[in-house]
């Protein structure tokens, strides 16, 4: 039998309340407001209130039903937002259950269609063209460029599993490229192709087609690397970036590697891997200590065997997933395990988010939402319409998040460098927009400008979206649960009905950009 | 071009809390704040080549390291004997024969890095290759002088790219990419002050109150200053340094401020990239200056190139250059001595086919926080260094 989450709010306030001081001190007094009462009582209920708005109460062993904050939590760390009936369909799961539905739906590729001109594709022969028709070429590929974003935009509002774009967005974040370099959108599109279809599936698998992924070519170098003269760029990257982390590996072993991968090229005809015989050096070389003629594989293979190279990777999934600070045993174990499974990423995800740490609730509201979480995150949990996902995809660039486009081989920084004053100024201006503006704040409302008619539409739509969810979330208490991680900075939730009014103050709150 | 229209100003100075007690010390402290110096640092983002940037045409040497890439003798602006300036950089000249410009040579650090991330990272940090810090060299230099405890924090503004030198809570720094932002700024609410024990929310709040007060501070000077008319080239750069030169023409007191040029990463087919970029950097620097002179606060303007390192001597197979060690900065201001800064390090006298360095980067910035930001001398966050003559 389901229990709703009014039955679930209660039984949390019972005990909560119970645990914190001892008598029925409901929910329904506790202010929440952190930081304005400093007398010892105020703050028991502050803690109460902590309590029930992350949840979990440590009662719930893990063979438990989820409590909604659970369920919240699981949904959005793994994907970008939880809805109220997402919430709803694993409250009576356990944790272990919970995580099998949310990773066994992952796809293998989008649901979207790719825009027509993907097919058919031939690269230009730049060499041969005038100046006008090489701008062409250019401008044709920045308007394409732009359709590819919004299609991943889309691809990933519409998911029916949100998991497998947040996976292949992390690989694209790991095995960068960009179009500022590779120039051609189809090239991305393919490498984007390629790391959907292992986003879940296997590490080692997509370690070796990224080493001869045309996009990746293109963007370390690659394609260019001859025996008389090895580019160290990829090579360089594979051990700094993609496998071991720096200090692991010596000056040498870059320079033997970029050795190994001479003639990993690309066809000039087809934009397809191609092995050109003639570039490679099939020469002797040493990397990490094995020796021999040894190509681009040989030199991944090694990179596998290296325990590093899953520490390093199971590190990074946890600065992603749970924390900014890793458990050096826990990460350690999970390597082991992903090392044991030939480097299955899907029982990784699973064990990972079945580890006491991702649940734990000091690590509750301790990550900040990327841009495309947050613009991404906030569509889907409103269903809010999309006329045009090209809008999306260029409010993403202006948040700091250009998809196929990052800053560098790195990736984004991300964590706190996603909030400087700039970007947090414009994702206040994205949430006061959709939202139907803010009650008149001066230079507020005239940076933001627009028709007021427009405004007043989409404050209706917010009032009507609240009207349309269950009995269950239209108390206050339940609707912060619903929006925020922990309790809010400026909004004071006291025992009321929720409203529109309400929801735009918890979209406008601080702990709205955490998650 | 101005950087922010008068009218908008207007409504946004209205908005201010004028009559607040924290109103009154934001205009004193603008008062008092006339005479600011201000640094401006421009990031080369991705590893400007120095060997192509000051040509040692008169090496035999650059020549065969450079078959394709090398700038034939007859086109380098000459400076001395042995070294000229790329023909791109031609809008620079009237500063040099100014005085205006020194170029320093050969800048690097022992035991080189060649990862972008590392290398920028052991540059914003003014660490040793070794060391792993996280605070900016500007953060770790004011916070030695106890500055952070002072109300009256220092300003850093951030035009473009990463907060890099400027990392750290001992100067105030606000990254803010055009004029809306400003505006929106001023409205932000800023009553909460950080203290969740939620790193996350409070790194949230502190840029939110950061942002205010310094807006605050910012709107309230530009709003009594004329536009400029000195047009800026409507690239990147440009529009970033057109940004800078209106705040400090208008008295807004930054001690620093960054912008950023990216595109130095020159691995392949460099012939055409380089000279545009180079082009793109003189024209933006050289209205820079004019704008600076004709509003009369070039005396108070200290620019200062970085990146993260130079490129390799010899040119790769592909037509461009791969990751190097030393490579040659820029310095311009109307208090400098001009000239040349250093040696050339020597084309015959590498170490694994790069450059040795000849001037510690370090010795650069340790003089520069010593005799521009008025920082006591031999700060521990720079080792000990011989000063340098810097400035008239």
């Amino acid at each position: 039998m389901r229990i709703t989450l009014l039955q679930h709010l209660r039984r949390l306030v019972g005990s909560a309340s119970r645990r914190c001081t001892g008598k029925k001190t409901g929910l329904v007094k506790a202010v929440v407001k952190r930081g304005q009462e400093s007398t010892a009582k105020p703050l028991v209920l502050l803690a109460c209130a902590g309590i029930l708005l992350g949840s979990g109460i440590g009662l719930a062993s893990p063979a438990a039903a989820l409590s909604a904050a659970e369920a919240r939590h699981l949904l959005v760390r793994s994907g970008t937002a939880a809805t109220p009936a997402e919430i709803d369909a694993l409250l009576s799961l356990s944790r272990e259950a919970a995580i099998e539905t949310i990773l066994k739906g992952a796809a293998d590729a989008a649901v979207t269609p790719p825009p027509a001109w993907v097919e058919g594709w031939v690269p230009p022969q730049m060499k041969g063209l005038s100046s006008e028709e090489r701008k062409l070429v250019r401008r044709l590929n920045r308007e394409r460029g732009l359709e590819l974003r919004a299609w991943w935009m889309q691809e990933m509002v519409t998911t029916p599993t949100p998991i497998t774009e947040v996976m292949t967005l992390f690989w694209h974040n790991h095995f960068t490229s960009s179009l500022q370099k590779v120039k051609a959108p189809v090239l991305l599109y393919r490498q984007n192709r390629l790391l959907r279809r292992e986003a879940l599936g296997n590490f080692a698998r997509l370690l070796k087609a990224v080493a001869r992924d045309p996009a990746m070519l293109i963007y370390l170098d690659g394609a260019k690397s001859r025996k008389d003269a090895p580019n160290e760029n990829f090579a360089r990257e594979l051990f700094e970036l993609f496998t071991l982390g720096e200090g692991h590996y010596q000056e040498t072993d870059v320079k033997e590697a970029a050795r190994a991968f001479t003639g990993w090229s690309v066809d000039r005809r087809t934009a397809a891997f191609s092995f050109r015989g003639q570039w490679h050096d099939d020469g002797d070389k040493t990397v990490l200590g094995s020796s021999g003629a040894l190509d681009g594989d040989d030199v991944i293979e090694t990179l596998l065997d290296q325990p590093k190279t899953a520490i390093f990777i199971v590190e990074k999934l946890w600065r992603h997933f749970i924390s900014e600070n890793p458990d050096r045993e826990e990460v350690r174990r999970l390597a082991g395990l992903f090392r044991e499974t030939g480097y299955e990423i899907k029982p990784l995800l699973a064990a990972l988010f079945a580890s006491d740490a991702f649940w734990a609730q000091e690590n509750r509201g301790r990550l900040i939402k990327s841009p495309v979480d947050y613009i991404v995150g906030t569509v889907r949990l409103f269903n809010l319409p999309v006329s045009d996902y090209r809008d999306l995809a260029r409010l993403s660039r202006r948040l700091g998040q250009d998809l196929f486009n990052p800053p560098n081989v790195k990736g984004w920084p991300g964590s706190t460098d996603w909030i400087v004053a700039a970007s947090l100024l414009d994702r206040q201006a994205m949430a006061e927009r959709i939202t139907g503006g803010r009650q008149s704040q001066s230079a507020q409302t005239v940076a933001m400008g627009g028709p007021k008619k427009r405004q007043a539409e989409r404050a209706r739509r917010f009032d009507g979206w609240l009207a349309s969810q269950g009995a269950d979330w239209q108390r206050a208490e339940a609707i912060t649960l619903l929006l925020l991680p922990v309790p809010p900075v400026d909004v004071e939730i006291l025992d009321r009905k929720a409203s529109g009014a309400l929801l735009r103050q918890l979209v406008l709150d601080p702990t709205y950009q955490l998650k | 071009m101005s950087f922010i229209s008068r009218r908008h100003l207007l409504t946004t100075a209205a908005a201010l809390p004028l009559a607040t007690p924290f109103g009154l010390r934001v205009l004193s402290a603008a008062a008092a704040g006339s005479a600011q110096k201000t640094l401006v640092l421009v990031e080369l983002n991705g590893g400007n080549d120095g060997l192509n940037t000051v040509v040692p045409y008169s090496d035999p040497t650059y020549y065969r390291a450079r078959p394709t890439l090398a700038v034939p003798a007859d086109r380098v602006l000459q400076l001395d004997q042995a070294l000229g300036l790329h023909p791109a950089l031609e809008p620079l000249m009237p500063a040099w024969q100014d005085k205006d410009l020194a170029i320093a040579l050969g800048v690097g650090y022992p035991h080189p890095n060649r990862s972008h991330f590392r290398s920028i990272e052991i540059w914003n940090t003014a660490s040793d290759s070794a060391e792993v810090l996280h605070q900016g060299w500007l953060h770790q230099a004011l916070q030695k002088t106890g500055n952070a405890a002072s109300s009256e924090s220092r300003l850093g503004i951030v035009l473009g790219g990463a907060t890099g030198p400027l990392t750290g809570d001992a100067l105030t720094t606000v990254v803010m990419k055009n004029r809306q932002q400003l505006a929106r700024a001023v409205g932000l609410a800023a009553n909460e002050s950080a203290a969740s024990g939620n790193p996350a929310l409070d790194h949230i709040l502190s840029v939110r109150r950061q942002a205010h007060d310094a807006a605050e501070r910012i709107a309230a000077k530009l709003a009594k200053s004329s536009p400029l008319r000195t047009v800026f080239p409507n690239t990147s750069l440009g529009r970033q340094l057109a940004q800078a030169a209106a705040m400090i023409a208008g008295a807004v007191p930054a001690s620093v401020i960054k912008v950023q040029q990216g595109g130095y990463d020159t691995h392949a087919g460099q012939a055409g990239r380089h000279p545009q970029l180079l082009g793109e950097l003189a024209a933006a620097l050289t209205a820079f200056r004019k704008a600076l002179i004709e509003t009369g606060t070039w005396q108070r303007c200290l620019v200062m190139t970085y990146a993260e390192f130079g490129r390799r001597v010899a040119e790769n197979a592909s037509a461009g250059t791969d990751h190097g060690t030393a490579a040659p900065h820029l310095l311009m201001g109307g208090r400098l001595r001009g000239g040349l800064l250093g040696r050339q390090p020597l084309l015959t006298d590498l170490e694994g086919g790069d450059l040795r360095h000849s001037l510690d980067f370090r010795r650069l910035y340790a003089n520069v926080a010593a005799d521009w930001l008025d920082l006591p001398r031999g700060l521990a966050a720079f080792g000990s260094h011989p000063p340098l003559d810097l400035f008239t």
